[in-house]
């Protein structure tokens, strides 16, 4: 799931400026779950720009804001409103395909973080940071894109102290885990032996897009 | 030829001496102080934004020791650039006459002084050797293009923290520098002899071929080796060195001598590298003076150390 946090509020004022009439688009999957986009954060900020004297007309939450045609389906209920903007409470995702579906100013009230794994209710992790070419086969299951700050391939840097690492000491040295956890399954002498050639990263360029159908003729071709 | 190769080629016990370019566009400081420095150290190692703290770049400090007849080391970290960049930074090193450098991955923007910049990180120390190996074993570029005219071969180095653990990471990382083209290998400071000893047994062991050179820095006062044991990775100064220093306060106190402290670490630092020679431990020292590089000299001579 992806990770959103709810921006600072004089920040969203800010973006409305003197607009007075908006609708709120909400996301049933990721943003409900991390408490930035489902019904009781709708009615939370439906309460609050009410103290500052911004109507809220309407509101919808799409099971899911980055389906396009869903989006486009659910939105229409706030077509004829009059509102002057739609403050999308979704992802950038799901406020980028919010704006694809109305000629109005779309303003988003979330920040969008990373994606996340669900460790349990409330409590969310970075996993992975997508990059195109998955390395955990040789790092025992542990990202070490994501899980080390510097993104290293080649082992730790100089920097860790007690398994932790000094760019936030609340988090583990990937690389000590990544150790570990090869020793652990009889994997030490992989772990001391390989050399991982460097990371490329062509496959990081973006914007991506993708075809399956496209693809399947390809290959059946 | 990078004189820091030809000395260990002719089995000398080498000696570099660190210097960080300025916070600023004047170089004057450290020239002058780098004239102090000739003849005396078989390079001058310039750091690359140590600690991630803005600083002049090292390119540009390395091109004005080099037109005073100094022998600059070029510090090349992967936080601020990308592959294309440092390939195109060491280019243009080479070009200006510099033919030794030192990889190292660099320390987080987080942890430096300008934490908005972005981090790079396209390389770590590892991969920008294994780069500028390739490039002289191919005379292609990172992008596998051909290089026009003469390719750059540089003596290359980087570093290995020996308090670390488990220890058996940091070898197998001291590995893969030295299969990547690591020739020499400057450590994290050390202050501890003994520990020094198992590491260097530990380097045996893995049957890794290379120039060791141990990390000097010269204490300056208790409390900086109090913050350098609580803050820096890798760094771990006894007790004994600790209370010397503080000892060294206390007489000045009492006297009303200024710099003992200081003077202590000086004495401690050219012990430390006279033992290491005299006991023939590593292939040489790298003396990280941080701003006293005026020292470094004093350090030596008291240290009996002549190149």
């Amino acid at each position: 799931m992806i990770f959103t946090e709810k921006k600072p509020i004089d920040e969203l004022l800010s973006m409305i400026g003197d607009k007075r009439k908006v609708v709120l688009v909400g996301c049933g999957s990721c943003a409900t779950s991390c408490k930035t986009g489902g019904e009781e954060e709708i009615a939370e900020l439906t309460a609050i720009l009410g103290e500052h004297g911004i109507e809220v007309l309407g509101s919808v939450i799409p099971d899911e804001s980055c389906q396009k045609m869903l989006v486009k389906k659910e939105i229409k209920a706030l077509r004829d409103l009059g509102a002057e903007c739609v403050i999308s409470m979704a992802c950038g995702n799901g406020a980028q395909t919010v704006a694809q579906n109305t000629d109005l100013p779309v303003y988003p009230a979330n920040n969008t973080m990373y994606l996340a794994q669900v460790e349990r209710i409330g409590i969310f992790n970075e996993m992975c940071r997508m990059c195109g070419n998955c390395e955990i086969g040789h790092t025992a299951g542990i990202c070490p894109i994501t899980k080390c700050a510097k993104s290293l391939v080649n082992g730790p840097c100089g920097g860790q102290k007690n398994g932790k690492c000094e760019v936030n000491p609340e988090n583990d040295c990937a690389w000590i885990l990544i150790y570990n956890k090869m020793k652990e399954q009889g994997r030490e002498d992989e772990f001391i032996n390989q050399l991982n050639p460097d990371k490329g990263y062509a496959k990081y360029s973006y914007p991506r897009s993708d075809n399956l159908k496209k693809k399947a003729e390809e290959v059946a071709e | 030829m990078s004189v820091l190769k030809e000395a260990f080629d002719a089995g000398k016990f080498a000696v570099t001496a660190e210097m960080a370019p300025p916070k600023g566009a004047d170089f004057s400081e450290q020239l002058e102080v780098a004239q102090l420095l000739k003849g005396k150290v078989h390079g001058i190692n310039v750091t690359d934004m140590q600690s991630a703290c803005l600083k002049a770049s090292s390119i540009g400090l390395c091109a004005a020791l080099k037109a005073q007849g100094l022998n600059p080391i070029i510090q090349m970290t992967g936080r601020d650039r990308s592959r294309m960049a440092i390939m195109g930074d060491m280019l243009s090193a080479y070009a200006l006459g510099i033919d030794t450098m030192l990889a190292l991955t660099g320390d987080h923007t987080t942890v430096g002084d300008c934490k908005e910049s972005k981090p790079v990180f396209d390389l770590d120390s590892v991969g920008i050797l294994n780069m500028l190996s390739q490039m002289e074993e191919t005379g292609l570029d990172c992008g596998g293009n051909e290089i026009t005219g003469t390719v750059p071969k540089f003596y290359k180095g980087a570093c290995v923290t020996p308090v670390y653990e488990p220890q058996i990471m940091q070898i197998a990382k001291l590995k893969k520098k030295v299969d990547a083209g690591a020739e020499y290998i400057q450590t994290q400071g050390i202050f501890d002899v003994e520990s020094f000893k198992r590491f260097m047994d530990a380097v045996d062991k893995a049957n890794i071929n290379v120039h060791i050179m141990a990390g000097i820095i010269p204490l300056k006062a208790a409390g900086m080796a109090k913050f350098m044991n609580a803050n820096v990775p890798g760094i771990d100064v006894p007790d004994w060195m600790i209370e010397r220093l503080a000892a060294a306060a206390a007489e000045g106190k009492e006297k009303d001598i200024k710099g003992l402290p200081a003077k202590a670490g000086i004495e401690m630092a050219a012990e430390m590298i006279s033992q290491i020679k005299e006991e023939g431990l590593c292939d040489g020292v790298h003396i990280m003076a941080i701003g006293a590089e005026k020292n470094v000299p004093i350090i030596l001579e008291k240290a009996g150390i002549e190149i």
